[in-house]
């Protein structure tokens, strides 16, 4: 090797015809600075993954650490004698709950003075004598004797229960007295507190008190929403795709759609949300935050990467299952549907599923249309008013309420997990029946 | 009631399929001859049969309850005493106000007008409902009728409903163009009146954006300012952090992956940068907002700078991070399509990897990254929800990275979120700012497009 000429006339060491001796030291040396060279690629390479997903990690590690602790929920667990209470049978919804609620939470702690005495409700969420009320009214048994009641404790004695609250920081710098620490070790001396997991966080709708609030609104109004989404998207799609790439002739008109398809697919959600707002709600006067028109914009969203995923995956349907169809005396659309699309259906129901997680995530739309308005109650429907998951999310990060925090980290920890479901059924159907041609 | 008169066409739909089935089937074979010969399977039939009997009515129903809402308004509000006189704000206004009481929800007594008007609203809406559902149902009658009499031997079911089919896929991928000309057409008809209120000139070139309109008429601090070039530069600023962020990440990431890693970590480590890209941007606004931004406050204090809690940095680091995995498949796209012969060629030479790389996977595969990098920015300068949460609400002119900044995008959510009326210049503003949006993503992608296929043409 050595004795190969090289002819480098910008290095000076070497000119034209003469032998390199590669073990000079500085060849040496040039050597080693090249490898060097070639080493730090590597590792800066390395380190910008190392970056991103320590940043993935990152994300999701204090995500988790923000939102786990919202997964349970301290409550007390009482006992209360309904019947005693003097409650007006006749008319349970209107009757006189507070002093029920409030003779039972006395009943816990007795001898204290009014000043005290308000400083012990505030332990307990506001909302208690509703909660009782709407269980004696859907047990009315409970009227006759006593029974257990699960209240939930307010946001700031939750806070304390869980450690968010230190029992160390100066009084004034925290959100609940020392008195109120007090009685809460009183409370749990009783043994009256626990901390269940936090069902009310799937079934309970949103609320201004962080302790009763839940998505089951912000659920139902997303699974309204893709179902409108879904249900217009997917057959128009599916039908653009096979007509673009089965029967359109080549022309101008078809060029120029899929120009606007490829630009569609690019065009900033924000500007679909605006779409929304002046063509469905101020043109046609569609009912504002409703389903039906987020589902209407999410679908103009989704239809251009439907389309052009589904173009995909009908392309790589071999040409000799057309042939085979037509040949053996099949119509084109028979040749299409009985054939081609059941072939590459389950391709396109992965793209569809893929798609639908984008839509589910899918924020700044909905805000133009008015799916972030503060609903107490589930929607039943299509045309009633509510929130989506992402929305309800955006909501809960602007409270000022310190419980919210750690809602809205549950909170986007269940959009992940529904996001983590999709992308996993897709997954598994692209692995169990896509076919490899 | 409207729901249920969906669900009663479905079922008139398939019911219809079934019986035209077993009409195309008895007519095949006539009373006393032989089987005949037919044109379509009975399928068709039943199909044929559906199709008449269901889309029409679909169709008409559809049409009514796009257009019934603006219609009802547009009755009731000009038989409200003084209508005439009301500007479009007063009557929707108004309109809202009768909504309210029409549907049950009284805060105060309504006046008469009032009162008699969400009365007149009432009617209408029942009126509107009975007469939808009479002529709904009269035209799935008049459909079935004209399905089913067709059915016969001879009959080419098959050459009908394959037409219906093509007709609906033909209209389907008209929707593409449809839905652009729905965009274009939407934000420049309220840009253009946005414009009739406040001139193209002081929107394109003024330096002061303070969206704020005077609730009463005389009301000292009333006009407010539409300049969009700070909502601009603040734009372009966050876009500039996120893709200072980005660019390399993205490109060192690809170069590893492609050229160095052993394909088993490719495979793990491709899909988890591929993540990044899913998480829904709200999470990651909240992240910066939470995380991110008290972090550079902290820092900033360390080297004694005032950081704002909304700074411009914070923001752009996370919609950085964001993209990362965006330019990173790009650019791994573009280096698959160099010839493998160039790579071959710089090693043969004597060229390390790192030097094939750099002097020419690099120059070669330059233009399609460009292309990925300006497809990018274009993501990034459409990117709202980060920036929403995290960036500042005021429109400021400035480089450092520490202050707060606003966006275009921040800025139409902003303008529009909670109820709008469409006809004061700070709603209709958020549409101009949406055409200016539109626009500079539309050239962005056009030119990242063009540049991708000049370069594919190269080899």
């Amino acid at each position: 090797m050595s004795t190969v000429a090289v002819a480098t006339s910008t290095n000076g060491s070497a000119t034209s015809g003469q032998r390199v001796n590669w073990h000079s030291d500085e060849m040496k040396a040039r050597r080693k600075s090249r490898y060097g060279a070639e080493r730090r690629l590597k590792a800066y390479g390395l380190a910008a993954i190392v970056f991103a997903l320590g940043f993935l990690a990152f994300l999701i590690g204090s995500l988790t650490l923000n939102g786990y602790k919202a997964f349970t929920q301290t409550v007390a667990t009482v006992q209360i004698d309904v019947s005693k209470a003097g409650i007006d049978r006749d008319n349970l919804m209107d009757a006189n709950w507070r002093d029920v609620v409030r003779d039972a939470f006395r009943a816990q702690l007795p001898d204290l003075n009014r000043r005290q005495e308000r400083a012990f409700f505030e332990l307990f969420t506001s909302s208690a004598p509703f909660l009782i009320r709407d269980e004696v009214i859907k047990d009315p048994a409970r009227l006759n004797g006593p029974s257990t009641y699960v209240i939930p404790l307010a946001d700031r004695a939750d806070q304390l229960a869980k450690g968010e609250i230190s029992r160390e920081t100066p009084e004034a710098q925290r959100r609940i007295s020392d008195e109120q620490i007090g009685m809460y070790d009183q409370l749990v001396a009783k043994g009256i507190i626990s901390t269940p997991f936090n069902w009310g966080l799937f079934f309970n709708a949103d609320s201004r008190f962080p302790e009763l609030a839940g998505l089951a609104g912000a659920i139902s109004g997303s699974f309204w929403s893709l179902l409108v989404c879904f249900a217009i998207s997917f057959p128009i799609g599916i039908a653009a795709a096979i007509y673009l790439e089965e029967f359109a002739p080549k022309n101008r008109i078809t060029d120029l759609i899929e120009i606007n398809i490829n630009n569609l697919a690019a065009v900033p959600s924000v500007v679909f949300g605006l779409l929304g707002l002046a063509v469905f709600l101020n043109g046609f006067g569609l009912p504002r935050s409703a389903p039906l028109v987020g589902g209407l914009v999410l679908s103009l969203m989704t239809l251009p990467t439907l389309i052009i995923v589904t173009r995909v995956s009908l392309k790589s349907v071999p040409s000799s299952i057309r042939e085979a169809a037509l040949g053996i005396g099949a119509s084109k659309h028979e040749m299409i549907f009985h054939h081609v699309l059941a072939l590459a259906m389950p391709t396109i129901m992965t793209g569809a599923i893929i798609s639908l997680a984008r839509a589910l995530g899918e924020t700044a739309p909905l805000l133009l249309i008015g799916m972030n308005a503060f609903i107490t109650s589930p929607p039943d429907g299509i045309f009633a008013a509510s929130t989506a998951l992402p929305s309800q999310i955006y909501m809960w990060a602007d409270s000022p309420e310190r419980g919210f925090v750690a809602r809205t980290s549950a909170a986007i920890l269940v959009l992940l997990g529904f996001l983590i479901l999709m992308n996993a059924i897709a997954i598994f159907l692209r692995q169990r029946f896509e076919r490899r041609w | 009631m409207t729901s249920y008169l969906f669900i009663f066409l479905a079922i008139a739909a398939i019911l219809a399929t079934y019986f035209g089935m077993f009409r195309a089937r008895a007519a095949s074979v006539p009373a006393g001859r032989a089987r005949m010969k037919v044109h379509s399977r009975p399928i068709y039939h039943g199909l044929n049969a559906a199709i008449w009997t269901a889309v029409p009515a679909f169709i008409f129903l559809l049409v009514w309850l796009l257009f019934q809402n603006s219609i009802i308004n547009q009755l009731v509000i000009s038989s409200f005493p003084g209508a005439d006189a009301m500007d479009s704000a007063a009557r929707s206004l108004q309109m809202s106000e009768v909504r309210q009481v029409a549907s049950g929800n009284i805060f105060r007594q309504p006046t008469p007008e009032v009162s008699a008007a969400a009365e007149h609203l009432r009617s209408l809406q029942s009126t509107s409902l009975y007469l939808m559902a009479a002529l709904t149902l009269c035209i799935m009658a008049v459909g079935a009728f004209l399905g089913f009499k067709v059915i016969g031997p001879r009959y080419r079911a098959r050459h009908s409903v394959e037409t219906a089919v093509t007709v609906f896929m033909m209209f389907s991928s008209l929707m593409a163009i449809i839905i652009t000309i729905g965009i274009v057409g939407s934000l420049v008809f309220e840009a253009l009146n946005f414009f009739a209120r406040v001139p193209v000139t002081e929107f394109l070139f003024g330096l002061r954006w303070e969206p704020q309109i005077a609730i009463r008429a005389d009301q000292v601090a009333g006009q407010g300012a539409f300049g969009v070039l700070p909502v601009l530069f603040g734009t372009f600023v966050i876009s500039a952090i996120a893709m200072i962020v980005a660019v390399p990440i993205g490109i060192l990431s690809a170069i590893y992956l492609t050229e160095y890693a052993h394909p088993g970590f490719r495979a793990v480590v491709k899909p988890m940068l591929e993540i990044l890209a899913g998480i829904p941007t709200v999470v990651y606004g909240f992240f910066a907002v939470l995380t991110i931004a008290p972090a550079i406050r902290d820092l900033g204090a360390g080297i004694g700078i005032a950081a704002s809690p909304n700074s411009a940095l914070a923001t752009g680091l996370v919609m950085g991070v964001m993209i990362i995995p965006f330019i990173s498949s790009l650019s791994d796209d573009a280096f698959a399509a160099v010839p493998r012969a160039m790579r071959d060629g710089s090693l043969a030479l004597g060229a390390t990897k790192g030097e094939t790389i750099r002097k020419v996977l690099l120059p070669a595969a330059l233009p399609g990254i460009i292309g990925g990098v300006l497809l990018a920015l274009s993501r990034a300068v459409g990117e709202t929800m980060i920036v929403v949460m995290a960036a500042g609400l005021i429109a400021k002119i400035t480089l450092n990275p520490f202050d707060a900044v606003t966006t275009v995008t921040v800025q139409i959510v902003t303008l529009l979120i909670g109820d709008s009326e469409f006809d004061n210049p700070k709603t209709l503003a958020a549409f101009a700012l949406g055409l200016v949006l539109f626009l500079i993503t539309l050239a962005l992608n056009l030119i990242a497009l063009r540049t991708v296929r000049k370069y594919r043409e190269k080899y």
